[in-house]
């Protein structure tokens, strides 16, 4: 360094500077290179703010910090005096190398390094059962007795079949509305056979197999789809808008991840009242972008509440493709960024999942803490009845996830394999559950819609009078022109 | 002088039904308008002559005991408080009565509330009963739902009301809605509180009135206090309630003071309040406006009318039964209220009067309320934003001319 050349400088420094501590930044565009700089600068730790000075060494509004070293040597300072000779310059405070910000700890780095967004390798995905149906780890590191699985199995065939012949009663005129499972019925059936009865269910609306699972009966299931006076619901939803109070699973509603946060707030009922169970909610990767999605993680971190967050990342958000939904890699990143102990698993894989949300129910109580669980697996189905998905997606795309990655076919290959199951049995439970299925149907479309004065119920505890009014005078109408209305209608 | 906007509705909307359905048609109505200047010359167009038919009277309504609450706030032994700490006695109260009962909301927590309404409630139930939410509204009024419908009683604070905005899906969608499409097997106990209306220069984003935006919404109740009276018995009477219940505060009514009972006392959630009992006009209103109006009896008082005030505190549904009565007697209605003119509660009001009463007015009802402007920062426009005693004062005295 020219002596001259910065003694020139630190004049001009000292007459502009007015406060007793001085602090020197370079821009982040200048090299480190002297000559290029007006005079030279040097990083300046301080525990107070420190003027805001250009690059005349004059008070301004902008600010400029450098990182990077100026001349190989790196010193705090904090003089009242100054010297024509910077190098000499004493240290007052000793270098920081961490410092206490409020949120904790944080080193510091020269090194100005980005993050990239997304890492060369995508987190791993945990499977334990591979294509073909065989253990990839070994036997005794993984027990389910043939009493569970065959249970498990028995109920994802189930699933399987009432979402064809709902379907078809769909396509066939009989209810207005359906929504099939197709290509997730591990995700239902293995998640709800890990969970226990008490461990409340917020769903989106791809999960029946939990009900299923609980307990839910084929009739019951029928009847919400007909909306008649037996449905649990009273007939006030669309079909697939399931609830049970008893099976501690709360009635969907067809806003997308409102869900999320409700699950928070029945974990944090749990933690309050110190319950040994927790609260599952799950969503798809449409549902992950929402606002409550990340509002909800955060507070469950924040709140330490006993909550599972299940995402099932089936591709696609009804035409959305997963790419056009985020970036980054998946639903299971995001865990971190909020705190909380995340895994990606196999979608596909019964055992992948039952063990993932058995440890994560483990967790979640024990520790009092949030886990995030996202499930890859493919969407076989349309979004809905309302949907034809063939528009937007390749039909060999769909087939072969559906044909060769069925999760049912898989863990069907396993219990085989155990000597547990065979064809004729699956024969048998196939055409029993068709039949009871065609049954609830007919049953179900027998019986009456719910009466026009449970259109007025529930609207509050006890209907108040503006109600009771609204309700006299609509029945007084109807009765007064009853030919104009169903007679199949009670009133 | 701004001059003022009156406006007659003609009752094309139900909000309270109770038509029959062999009468004239709503639409053959015309309605006028009737602008007051504020010098008082009027122009008017088009009085519609009130016919007779045949109506239901409101029979089947909440028995109510006349002239109780214009007691209550008498001479009875209790001890003088302030509205926020009024507030924070009944919420402090239900939370010594039952554990269920919990709060969550921005700052509640060892801060004290932006308000002091949770002053001091951190330290005696702990940081998790009275809890201190991220800033996410629609996040933390879900929170609060799904607690509810697995068995809490939380009171969810909006650190102003304007901020439930973000929470309108929550609350409509789900709140609202869940104990009804779950076929009843799913109840949601939850307050919904915080402060609203117009204050002092806050900004027109936190000087919105949400009753007018919630009112609509199906399964959920609206209740709005007054004094420290009402509010301590109002926020009792809210959590104990099975129904979503969303209470209205207003930011400027907070250090009222006022003497109340030292003996525990709920108040019900859908009677109206009558502040005074009178002859020539009913003037209804509720939550600030009442002061304005108490100011502007005094003024008609001494010109010789006899107003009968009513606070009506419960927004949704409407107390009929007390309004009915109040209108047989003095044939003549005033609404004054803070909402905008557009889908106010005090069109609805006109709108519910209008149907259930038409035979009792001998005058159009006049419905004063602001105008449908942001809400300006600086201090005069905001003034002039809100219906002024002189304006209540004008009013009546065209009513009754």
């Amino acid at each position: 360094m020219a002596a001259s050349y910065l003694s020139k400088s630190n004049k001009i420094i000292i007459n502009n500077i007015k406060l007793s501590k001085f602090y020197m930044f370079r821009s982040l565009n200048h090299t480190s290179s002297v000559t290029d700089s007006v005079f030279s600068r040097r990083l300046i730790h301080s525990t107070t703010p420190p003027p805001l000075l250009n690059h005349a060494g004059i008070e301004t509004g902008t600010f400029y910090r450098g990182f990077e070293s100026v001349s190989g040597g790196r010193r705090s300072h904090t003089a009242t005096s100054f010297s024509e000779e910077i190098d000499q310059l004493p240290v007052e405070a000793p270098l920081q190398q961490e410092l206490n910000f409020p949120g904790g700890k944080v080193k510091f780095t020269p090194k100005r390094m980005f993050t990239p967004g997304s890492n060369e390798e995508r987190t791993n995905c945990y499977r334990v059962l591979n294509e073909n149906g065989e253990l990839i780890v070994d036997n005794d590191s993984f027990k389910m007795s043939k009493e569970l699985a065959v249970r498990m199995y028995t109920d994802m065939v189930t699933l399987q079949v009432m979402d064809t012949i709902f379907y078809e009663a769909q396509r066939q005129g009989r209810i207005s509305f359906y929504l099939t499972t197709i290509g997730e019925e591990a995700i239902n059936i293995a998640s709800a056979a890990a969970l226990k009865n008490i461990d409340f269910v917020f769903p989106q609306y791809r999960e029946p197999g939990v009900l299923l699972w609980r307990g839910f009966t084929l009739q019951e299931f029928a009847n919400q789809l007909f909306g008649n006076k037996y449905d649990q619901g009273k007939g006030r939803q669309m079909p697939i808008h399931y609830g049970s109070k008893k099976l501690n699973y709360i009635t969907v509603s067809s806003t997308v991840a409102t869900q999320i946060p409700q699950a928070v707030g029945a974990a944090y009922s749990m933690k309050m009242e110190k319950k040994d169970s927790c609260a599952i909610t799950y969503f798809g990767d449409g549902g992950s972008s929402t606002g409550d999605f990340h509002a909800g993680l955060n507070f469950a971190a924040v709140m330490e509440a006993p909550v599972i967050f299940f995402c099932r990342n089936n591709g696609w958000a009804i035409s959305t493709p997963i790419s056009d939904q985020l970036r980054g890699d998946g639903v299971v990143v995001r865990g971190k960024a909020y705190g909380i102990p995340s895994i990606r698993v196999d979608g596909n894989d019964a055992l992948a999942i039952y063990s993932a949300v058995y440890e994560a129910r483990k967790m979640a109580i024990e520790k009092q803490t949030p886990v995030l669980i996202e499930a890859l697996t493919y969407r076989a189905g349309h979004h809905s009845t309302s949907d034809d998905s063939t528009k937007y997606r390749p039909a060999d795309e769909i087939e072969w996830w559906r044909d060769d990655q069925s999760p049912v076919k898989r863990f069907k290959k396993w219990i085989e394999s155990n000597g547990w199951w065979s064809d004729q049995v699956e024969m048998e439970h196939r055409s029993s559950i068709r039949k009871q299925l065609s049954q609830a149907i007919q049953a179900a479309e027998r019986v009456e819609k719910p009466p026009v004065a449970d259109m007025f119920n529930d609207v509050y505890d006890v209907p108040p009078k503006n109600l009771n009014e609204q309700q006299d005078l609509l029945t007084k109408h109807i009765k007064k022109h009853a030919q104009e209305y169903p007679s199949n209608v009670a009133v | 002088m701004a001059s003022l906007i009156i406006q007659r509705i003609g009752a094309a909307t139900s909000f309270d039904t109770n038509n029959n359905f062999d009468r004239r048609s709503l639409s053959g109505r015309k309605s006028g308008f009737l602008v007051v200047r504020s010098d008082g010359a009027k122009i008017t167009t088009g009085l519609k002559p009130i016919g007779s038919r045949t109506h239901h009277l409101v029979t089947n309504a909440v028995a109510t005991k006349p002239g109780n609450s214009a007691a209550s706030t008498a001479s009875k032994s209790g001890h003088e408080i302030l509205l926020f700490d009024a507030l924070r006695e009944g919420l402090e109260e239900e939370m010594d009565r039952d554990a269920r009962v919990c709060v969550m909301g921005e700052d509640v927590g060892h801060y004290g509330g932006s308000y002091k309404v949770t002053k001091g409630l951190a330290p005696k139930y702990g940081d998790l009963r009275v809890l201190d939410t991220p800033i996410a509204e629609n996040a933390f009024t879900g929170m609060g739902i799904g607690a509810a419908m697995t068995g809490l009683r939380p009171i969810i604070e909006g650190m102003n009301m304007g901020f439930l905005l973000l929470a309108f899906n929550q609350i409509s969608n789900n709140c609202g809605m869940l104990h009804y499409t779950s076929g009843g097997q799913f109840k949601i106990p939850v307050v919904i509180r915080g402060p609203g209306g117009v204050g002092r220069q806050l900004g027109a984003e936190h000087s919105q009135r949400l009753e007018s935006y919630f009112q609509s919404i199906p399964g959920i109740q609206m209740v709005a206090c007054s004094t420290p009276y009402n509010a301590k018995g109002l926020m009792k009477a809210a959590i104990r309630s099975d129904n979503p219940v969303i209470l209205f505060e207003h930011v400027l009514l907070y250090n009222l003071k006022e003497t109340i009972p030292d003996e525990e006392y709920v108040l019900n959630l859908e009677e109206a309040e009558m502040v005074r009992p009178g002859q020539h006009v009913t003037i209804l209103t509720y939550s600030r406006m009442r002061y304005h109006v108490m100011q502007a009896a005094k003024t008609l008082v001494n010109k010789g009318y006899d107003p009968e005030v009513i606070d009506i505190r419960s927004l949704k549904p409407f107390d009929l039964h007390m309004i009915g009565n109040s209108v047989k007697k003095t044939h003549r209605v005033l609404i004054v209220e803070e909402c905008m003119r557009t889908g106010g509660i005090g069109a609805s009001l006109t709108a519910a009067i209008n149907e259930n009463f038409q035979d009792y007015l001998d005058a159009p009802i006049v419905c004063l309320s602001s105008q449908d402007v942001p809400t300006p920062y600086a201090g005069t426009l905001e003034e002039w934003t809100v219906v002024q005693p002189p304006q209540i004062v004008a009013a009546v005295e065209q009513l009754c001319k």
